[in-house]
């Protein structure tokens, strides 16, 4: 897939979407690059301790998925700029996740071309684990 | 709620710790092989970019060699743990248990092998609301990233809830 062209850039327009089906072959080599053992990602016993149904994967694995819908989306030579998320929702062992996203705007600023958009994960019952807002440069 | 809650997790040293700059963390330098593992488990199953492992093929981009994925960390694995990180989860004692409220974040200077980051940690902002937990304190931290050539390469901030 090209990257996206400036020119291209439409307002409402979808990014085509990064999919996982996530589970602990996920999570541990995600618990290993980024030091993150923690209980919670790694027991059902401790997740269901802080009251969730099971042990859940980390919400920095999210926000990675996120921009790597991003990265496909705007090819090597883009860069994004800004990112901001909120973690709401869990995803749980063998959950669909679909990083999904949305242009809010797209204007020249500082010699850049840039576009705003809304960008969020979700599980396969369409529920959001991971809203979050995010700035690309195009590179033309 | 079944047990006792205070009414303010904000302590006297908490509120004179905002705004206060504190030096951070500084990196091993990164190689070229936490760049590569980190893009292969962010994409797993699936080959990552090859603009995080083929040299070859990253010198003909933007960016004239490898460059790590912006979400990054190259604080991992000190041989010593910095006191200060919370256990997610906490004791399970009113105040101490911690949710992610979110992240915020601004990139500059892309990350390279060899690069030596250094972080500079602030408290940002702090104020308590009642929820539907009870008493729920947030924790804004500002964290911003420089090189070993000074330059900005992140900016951050990360909200954490006490409940």
């Amino acid at each position: 897939m090209p990257p996206v062209t400036y020119a291209e850039v439409k307002e409402g327009q979808e990014v085509p979407v990064f999919v996982r089906v996530t589970d602990f072959m996920h999570w541990n080599r995600y618990a290993a690059v980024n030091d993150e053992f923690v209980y919670i990602h790694m027991d059902d016993e401790m997740g269901r301790k802080v009251g969730q149904k099971a042990a859940f994967g980390m919400g920095n694995l999210q926000v990675s998925y996120l921009h790597n819908m991003l990265r496909d989306w705007i090819g090597d030579d883009g860069m994004i700029k800004k990112f901001s998320c909120q973690f709401r929702s869990m995803n749980f062992k063998n959950d669909t996740i679909t990083a999904k996203g949305k242009v809010l705007k797209k204007y020249e600023q500082g010699g850049e071309k840039l576009v705003d958009l809304d960008v969020w994960t979700e599980n396969q019952a369409g529920q959001q684990l991971c809203p979050a807002k995010a700035t690309v440069a195009l590179a033309r | 709620m079944t047990q006792a809650q205070p009414a303010t997790y904000i302590t006297p040293e908490l509120k004179a710790d905002v705004g206060v700059e504190h030096p951070g963390q500084k990196s091993y330098p990164v190689a070229a092989s936490d760049i590569r593992r980190w893009a292969i488990a962010v994409y797993w199953p699936e080959k990552p970019p090859r603009l995080f492992w083929d040299e070859e093929y990253a010198k003909k981009t933007r960016w004239k060699g490898i460059i790590a994925p912006q979400e990054f960390n190259p604080f991992t694995w000190p041989p010593v743990r910095p006191a200060n990180r919370p256990s997610a989860g906490g004791s399970g004692k009113p105040g101490s248990r911690i949710l992610n409220g979110g992240v915020e974040y601004e990139y500059f200077a892309p990350i390279r092998p060899g690069d030596v980051i250094t972080s500079t940690n602030k408290l940002a902002d702090l104020f308590e609301r009642q929820g539907k937990m009870g008493l729920m304190m947030f924790k804004v931290s500002q964290t911003d990233w420089k090189n070993q050539r000074g330059e900005l390469v992140r900016t951050g901030r990360m909200t954490l809830i006490y409940y």
